[in-house]
C-alpha cells in the first residue's frame, strides 16, 4: 500500500513539474512568438517597442515609369556584390520583379483585369516579424535584429539551406559556386567590386539585409535612394507614428505578401 | 570480436571490394564537388534540397525501424527474436551513419558543420535531429556490442544495459519524430504542413526498415547457415504488412484532405506527383511514374507479403519484400522532399534532375552503408553461429 502511494505521489510530482514546464520549453521554442500571436484572424503584430524599420512599395509608380525596377535592382546589386551568373540554376537575387499572380499567389481574383496581371512587383526580403527562417536556421546564422531587419552572418552560415526551405516568399539564394570566380571567358561574376561591403564565399545563404550597414551611417538602403525621386519605395519607422512610411501607410490600401503564413512582413504594397 | 570481419569466404571479400570501388568512385566525385561547391549537383534556387536530403531522410525510417525488433523482445519478452535483435541494431548504425554522411554531403559549409554544436539553437528542428541521431547512433553501439560481446563470452549481458536498451525504444521514435518536424513545421510548403507527416514517416519506416532486413535475412540463409526461424519470419511479415498498410491508409488521408477541400495549395503537389501539374501551357510530371509505381509496387507488396506466408514461400517473401521496400524508397526518398519544392513559393515550377556527380555521391555512401553493415552482420553471425556449433 505504501509504496503505491508513494509510486503515485512520484508519477503526479512528476506530472506537475512537467505541466509547469512545459509552457516555457515552448515558448522558448518560439523565442516569445506565441505571444505576439493572439488576437484576430491570423494574428496581430506586437505591440511597438523601439524602431522596426518597413518599407512601402507603390506599385503604380514602377507600373508608370519600367525602367525604375531595373534602377532599384542595380542599385542594390552593385553595392552589395551580387554575383551575375547569367543562369537561373545558380542565381542570387536580393530584389527583382515578379508578376503579381507570383509574388501575391494567394490572392486569387477572377476576372482580373489585364493590367494587374502585368503589374511590376517588386519582391525582396520581407523581415518578418516571425520570421520562419530565423525559426529554422541551426546555428543563428540568421537572426533578427532589434530594429526588425533580418540580418545575416556569412562566416557562420554551413549552407544547410533549411531557410531557404523555410521562406515563405523564396526571398533567399545560395552560393551554389564560387561568387568571386569568373567564367569561361574571363569576366568575373561581380562585375565591379564595391570594396565597402564584403562577398561571399562559395555554399553559404544570403538575401536583402533591408541595408543594414547603410542605415548605420545614416543612409537609406540603396533601392530606395535609386527610386528617391519617384516616391516609389518610401523606407521608415514602422514603429513611429510620424514617419513618412506611416503616414504613408495611414492614408492608403496595402496589402502584404502570404499573411496566413502569419509572418508578419515589414514590406507592404500599395497596388 | 573485430577479427570476425577479416576472415571470409571468396564471396565475402569479392563484395567488400565491390563495396570499395563504389566508394572510391564516389570520394572522387565528391572532391569534385568540394572544389566547385554544390552547383554540381541539379539542386538550383527552387529545389533546395535534392537526393542527399531524400536519402536522409529515407535512412532514419531504415534506421528507426529496428525498433521493431528490439521492442517485442527487450518489453514483451519475444523471444523469437532473440537471433536477430542484434541485426536490427545494427542496421540502426549502418542506416544513422549513412544519415550523416548525406547531411555532410548536403552542406554548402561542410568544415562548419560543428558550428550546430558551437552555437546550439533550440529552436531550430534541425538541432534537434542532430542530437537525436547522433544519440541514436551511440546507444546503439552501445547495446548492440555489449549484449553480442557477452554472447561471444558466454554470459548474460550486464545489468547497466538495461537501461540503454529501454531508452532506445522512445529514442528510435524520436529520430523519425524529429525529422519529420523538420518539413512539417515550415509555414508556406503545403505538401509537408501536414500534422500526419511524422505517423507516415513512423508507419513507413516501421515497414521499410524490417523488409531490408528480412532481404538480407533471406541472402544470409541462402549464403551461411544463419536462419532466423520461421517463428520470427512469421511475425515480421504481420509487422511489415500491418505497417505498410497504415502507411497507404494514412496516404488516402491525405489524398482525401487535398481533394475533397480542394484547397489549390494542398492539390498542387499532389497534382504535380501523381498525374501532372499543368502550370502555363506545361505540365510537369517527372516523378508521376515514380510515384505510380511506388503505389502499385507497394499495394501488390502488402497482398504478396500476406501469400508468401501462406504458402511459405521464401521466394515470395524477398519479392514482396523488395516490392514493399522500394516502393517506400520512392515514395520518401524521391518524392516526399522533392514534392514539397514544387511549386515553388512564387507558384512557379523548377524540375529537378540530378546530375551524374550527385547520383554517384549517393552511391557511394549507400556503399559506405553497406560497407559498414558488412562488417557488423559478418561479426554478429559469426558469433551466432561459432556459440551455436
Amino acid at each position: 500500500m505504501d509504496s503505491k502511494r508513494r509510486n503515485f505521489l512520484k508519477v503526479a510530482g512528476l506530472t506537475a513539474i512537467a505541466g509547469i514546464g512545459a509552457p516555457s520549453a515552448f515558448n522558448m521554442l518560439l523565442k516569445g512568438e506565441a505571444l505576439a500571436s493572439s488576437g484576430g484572424g491570423h494574428g496581430e503584430a506586437a505591440a511597438p517597442s523601439g524602431t522596426r524599420w518597413g518599407m512601402v512599395v507603390d506599385v503604380k509608380k514602377f507600373a508608370e515609369n519600367p525602367e525604375l525596377a531595373n534602377q532599384c535592382i542595380s542599385a542594390c546589386h552593385t553595392v552589395h556584390n551580387v554575383p551575375d551568373f547569367g543562369n537561373a540554376k545558380d542565381e542570387i537575387k536580393w530584389l527583382w520583379v515578379e508578376k503579381y499572380p507570383n509574388a501575391f499567389p494567394e490572392h486569387s481574383q477572377d476576372k482580373r483585369p489585364d493590367y494587374v496581371q502585368e503589374l511590376p512587383i517588386m519582391v525582396l526580403c520581407n523581415h518578418c516579424e516571425k520570421p520562419p527562417c530565423v525559426r529554422a536556421c541551426p546555428t543563428k546564422a540568421t537572426y533578427k535584429k532589434k530594429d526588425g531587419i533580418v540580418a545575416m552572418d556569412y562566416h557562420r552560415c554551413i549552407g544547410c539551406r533549411f531557410c531557404m526551405a523555410a521562406c515563405p516568399y523564396g526571398a533567399r539564394s545560395f552560393n551554389w559556386r564560387d561568387p568571386r570566380g569568373k567564367d569561361e571567358n574571363g569576366n568575373p561574376f561581380i562585375k565591379a567590386e564595391n570594396p565597402k561591403f564584403p562577398t561571399r564565399m562559395r555554399g553559404v545563404v544570403e538575401k536583402c539585409n533591408f541595408c543594414t550597414e547603410r542605415l548605420a551611417i545614416g543612409q537609406l538602403p540603396a533601392c530606395v535612394e535609386a527610386a528617391a525621386q519617384s516616391k516609389a519605395l518610401v523606407f521608415g519607422d514602422l514603429n513611429d507614428p510620424h514617419s513618412e512610411v506611416s503616414q504613408v501607410l495611414k492614408a492608403n490600401f496595402t496589402i502584404q505578401r502570404k499573411p496566413s503564413a502569419g509572418t508578419h512582413p515589414s514590406l507592404f504594397y500599395i497596388i | 570480436m573485430i577479427e570476425k570481419a577479416l576472415k571470409g569466404s571468396t564471396g565475402y571479400w569479392v563484395w567488400m571490394l565491390f563495396l570499395l570501388s563504389i566508394m572510391g568512385a564516389g570520394g572522387m566525385f565528391y572532391a569534385q564537388q568540394f572544389n566547385y561547391g554544390l552547383g554540381i549537383t541539379g539542386m538550383s534556387r527552387d529545389v533546395t534540397w535534392g537526393v542527399y536530403i531524400s536519402q536522409f531522410t529515407f535512412l532514419v525510417g531504415v534506421a528507426a525501424g529496428g525498433l521493431m525488433l528490439v521492442l517485442p523482445y527487450y518489453l514483451h519478452n519475444y523471444k523469437a527474436f532473440g537471433r536477430i535483435v542484434i541485426l536490427g541494431e545494427f542496421m540502426a548504425i549502418a542506416a544513422i551513419a549513412m544519415c550523416l554522411m548525406f547531411i555532410i554531403a548536403d552542406l554548402g559549409q561542410p568544415m562548419r558543420a560543428l558550428n550546430v554544436m558551437l552555437h546550439p539553437t533550440p529552436n531550430s528542428m534541425l538541432f534537434w535531429d542532430m542530437i537525436v541521431l547522433n544519440g541514436y547512433l551511440v546507444l546503439n553501439v552501445l547495446c548492440g556490442w555489449v549484449v553480442l560481446q557477452s554472447e561471444y563470452k558466454g554470459v548474460k549481458y550486464p545489468k547497466w544495459i538495461k537501461p540503454f536498451i529501454y531508452l532506445s525504444i522512445p529514442w528510435a521514435i524520436s529520430i523519425h519524430t524529429v525529422t519529420a518536424f523538420l518539413y512539417c513545421g515550415l509555414p508556406g510548403r503545403h505538401f509537408w504542413l501536414t500534422a500526419i507527416l511524422a505517423p507516415r514517416f513512423l508507419a513507413s519506416a516501421f515497414a521499410a526498415g524490417p523488409a531490408l532486413l528480412m532481404i538480407i535475412a533471406m541472402i544470409l540463409k541462402r549464403t551461411t547457415k544463419f536462419d532466423i526461424g520461421r517463428e520470427a519470419q512469421d511475425k515480421l511479415v504481420t509487422i511489415i504488412g500491418y505497417a505498410a498498410l497504415i502507411n497507404f491508409f494514412f496516404l488516402g488521408c491525405e489524398f482525401f484532405v487535398a481533394y475533397y477541400s480542394q484547397m489549390p495549395g494542398h492539390m498542387h503537389t499532389l497534382d504535380y506527383l501523381f498525374w501532372g501539374l499543368g502550370h502555363g501551357d506545361q505540365v510537369y510530371n517527372n516523378l508521376v511514374p515514380f510515384m505510380r509505381a511506388s503505389v502499385v509496387m507497394g499495394l501488390a507488396g502488402i497482398a504478396l507479403i500476406f501469400v508468401s506466408r501462406a504458402k511459405q514461400s521464401d521466394g515470395l517473401l524477398v519479392l514482396s519484400c523488395l516490392l514493399i521496400f522500394v516502393a517506400f524508397w520512392i515514395d520518401k526518398g524521391l518524392g516526399l522532399v522533392l514534392g514539397g519544392f514544387v511549386p515553388n513559393m512564387l507558384d512557379q515550377v523548377t524540375e529537378y534532375y540530378p546530375s551524374v556527380q550527385e547520383l554517384g555521391i549517393t552511391a557511394a555512401i549507400w556503399a559506405t552503408g553497406f560497407f559498414i553493415l558488412s562488417i557488423l552482420y559478418k561479426v554478429a553471425i559469426s558469433v551466432k553461429l561459432e556459440k551455436e556449433a
